[in-house]
């Protein structure tokens, strides 16, 4: 039945753009708007870019249009190598801490939460604040002299010599804090989509919740997942502000060597190659990680 | 009762918030039996099946499942299988691994396990679609798939929450028919929870007639059509005319009053609609004391040219024991 229907509409949206399987016939046109968006602020830009990449610096500011790859191969430098690993690692990590911390309160937002409109609202309320004032709050609540901290340190449920702030676990806390939205909401959208009586008939064919859980719930929610992981994930590859402020040194991200190499440094055409290079790796983790969860996707609804 | 149980509930009660779904139910459900429980929406029937399926654990009384009290088993523990009024087939699985997935559990292994499962789906006449996946199905196909997928497991009971409340009426009355046969091919007793009356009494080796979380009566078929223990069951089952006369109300179902243009006693009254539903003529009489009467007249064998019309004064009667004094009832217990 359903395949009569699709191939129907198939045949119905021909000499239209194809929207998603079974959506209506819609006129190119309307997309018009965002295409010449992209097109004038996000390829014009990117190929300014790629053109500077490849081009010479001369003197302090000058530059030189040639076809020249003497700034990839700086690159080559073990120094970026680790700067890279860095990113790699933080927007690695602090996507999977997001998700750890992020997945049981959509779980519970979809599945029995009453109030699921103002518990939403109250997840996105911190997107009101700027994200400069949120992050640097972090640094009173986790200083060591802060008052609940001091009294869990007086009865000893802490070390004393505990120290949060200026450590990597400030760094992810300030991390999973800032991005946790982000991950809740493709979660929550896919969680609450879900058929919970599949889990029922899972347990009735003889699964324990856990074990239906593996098998059911979570390979029918893979697209959001996959959706909260990406939005996570691509943002914190440009993160270098949360390290810098919770972190407290000066640790080199891919982000702010980029910033340093145009404005400080004032090497336009070495800060435009890295930035190439980020974006070329992150192009192919993305692709690489849709082919990984395209397959499921077709089921995801 | 020499025919062995396969569940008993003692006294079960379950309450939602201060809600009383169930309300003190005893009920011994036999070997082998088809048991509807039948009822409107909120009279606690569905809580009744979720309660042996394990979905629910009760706050009150005891549940057997073959002798053996199952207080606090979760539903993977208990000899039963549901099925599920949306069927709940896996969508990211086949319809083959749909219904082998209680069979990996059970650590079946392939071969064997592919096996088992086709049968299954012969059993509900489907093998050529075990490659499918459920959305390239219909409602009804699905139905049949989920069927197979809790057979399949062989269970003491199957549970069937509404299985074809999603269905249109031709295809209902296939998977009626196709459903009375499987259970006698198999032999498993099935509980059956719907709220349609007909597909109860016909399909039914015994009716559970629930309302508010009670058991108002429960007898075959035939019994709770014939001789409503309560008001609310002949209300519910089948149309029913209470008619006051001498003081008293009777229960006259509308299909044993016969309707005439000059009978002598009887009840007089005026036509004020005529009309054929399918294979019978209805009537709705207003009798001289204000009643409003249900006839109904096979039309078979009558002469439609001489049939009441609309406006015409006429005279009902019935025989004597058409006629169920209700106040001689008792207001709940077992036919």
């Amino acid at each position: 039945m359903a395949v009569e229907a699709s191939s129907l509409s198939a045949r119905r949206r021909r000499g239209a753009i194809r929207a998603g399987a079974g959506g209506p016939r819609y006129p190119g046109w309307l997309a018009l708007p965002a295409v010449a968006w992209y097109a004038l602020f996000f390829l014009a830009p990117l190929s300014i870019m790629a053109v500077f990449s490849v081009a010479t610096r001369v003197g302090f500011t000058e530059i030189v249009y040639s076809f020249d790859l003497d700034n990839f191969r700086y690159l080559w430098d073990p120094l970026y190598g680790r700067v890279f690993l860095r990113t790699l690692g933080l927007a690695f990590f602090g996507t999977i801490a997001t998700l750890l911390v992020g997945f049981p309160v959509a779980y519970y937002l979809a599945r029995y939460a009453r109030r699921r409109t103002l518990l939403l609202l109250l997840i996105v309320v911190p997107f009101w604040t700027s994200f400069l004032i949120r992050t640097y709050s972090w640094l009173i609540i986790l200083d060591r002299d802060f008052p609940v901290f001091r009294a869990l340190r007086s009865i000893g449920v802490l070390p004393e010599d505990l120290q949060i702030l200026y450590t990597s676990k400030a760094v992810y806390i300030g991390v999973v804090y800032n991005y946790l939205p982000l991950m809740i909401l493709p979660l929550y959208a896919a969680l609450e989509r879900m058929d919970w009586s599949l889990v029922e008939a899972a347990q009735d064919l003889g699964d324990s919740a856990l074990r239906a859980f593996r098998r059911v719930t979570l390979p029918l929610v893979v697209p959001g997942i996959a959706a909260g992981s990406l939005l996570v994930f691509i943002p914190l590859m440009g993160e270098f502000l949360i390290p810098v402020i919770l972190g407290g040194d000066l640790t080199v991200y891919a982000g702010n060597l980029i910033g340093q190499q145009f404005l400080t440094a004032r090497d336009w055409p070495f800060g435009a190659a890295i930035a190439m290079v980020v974006i070329a790796a992150m192009t192919v983790l993305v692709l690489a990680y849709a082919r990984l969860v395209g397959g499921e996707e077709q089921h995801g609804r | 009762m020499s025919a062995e149980t396969d569940v008993e509930l003692r006294g079960v009660t379950k309450r939602f918030e201060d809600v009383v779904a169930v309300d003190g139910l005893d009920l011994t459900i036999r070997r082998g039996e088809f048991l509807s429980l039948l009822g409107p929406s909120g009279c606690g029937k569905t809580t009744t099946l979720r309660l042996i399926a394990g979905f629910e654990q009760p706050d009150e009384g005891e549940l057997l499942i073959g002798g053996r009290d199952v207080a606090g088993l979760p539903p993977y523990k208990r000899d039963v299988n549901t099925v599920f009024q949306s069927y709940a087939l896996f969508p990211h699985m086949t319809v083959l691994d749909n219904v082998a997935y209680g069979l990996k559990q059970r650590g079946l292994r392939g071969a064997k396990r592919e096996q088992k499962a086709r049968e299954a789906l012969e059993l509900v006449r489907l093998p050529q679609l075990a490659v499918r996946k459920p959305r390239q199905l219909s409602g009804g196909q699905q139905q049949r798939v989920a069927l197979a997928r809790a057979l399949v497991m062989e269970p003491r009971v199957l549970l069937l929450d509404e299985p074809l409340g999603a269905l249109d009426l031709k295809v209902r009355k296939e998977l009626q028919i196709e459903l009375k046969r499987i259970q006698s091919q198999v032999g498993i007793t099935f509980v059956y929870v719907t709220h349609d009356q007909e597909e109860a009494l016909a399909m039914s080796d015994r009716v559970v007639v629930m309302n508010v979380g009670r058991i108002e009566q429960l007898g075959s078929p035939r019994e709770v059509y014939d001789a409503p223990a309560t008001r609310f069951v002949a209300d519910f089952i089948g149309d029913t005319n209470f008619i006051e006369r001498d003081g008293a109300t009777f229960a006259v179902r509308p299909e044993r009053i016969s309707i005439s243009r000059n009978g002598a006693a009887g009840l007089g009254g005026e036509v004020v609609t005529a009309m054929v539903v399918g294979p019978a003529m209805q009537c709705l009489v207003r009798t001289d004391d204000g009643q409003e009467v249900l006839v109904r007249q096979q039309r078979q064998g009558l002469d439609e040219d001489d049939a009441p019309r609309e406006g015409e004064r006429v005279v009902l009667t019935w025989a004597e024991d058409a006629a169920l004094p209700l106040t001689t009832y008792p207001t709940g217990g077992t036919g």
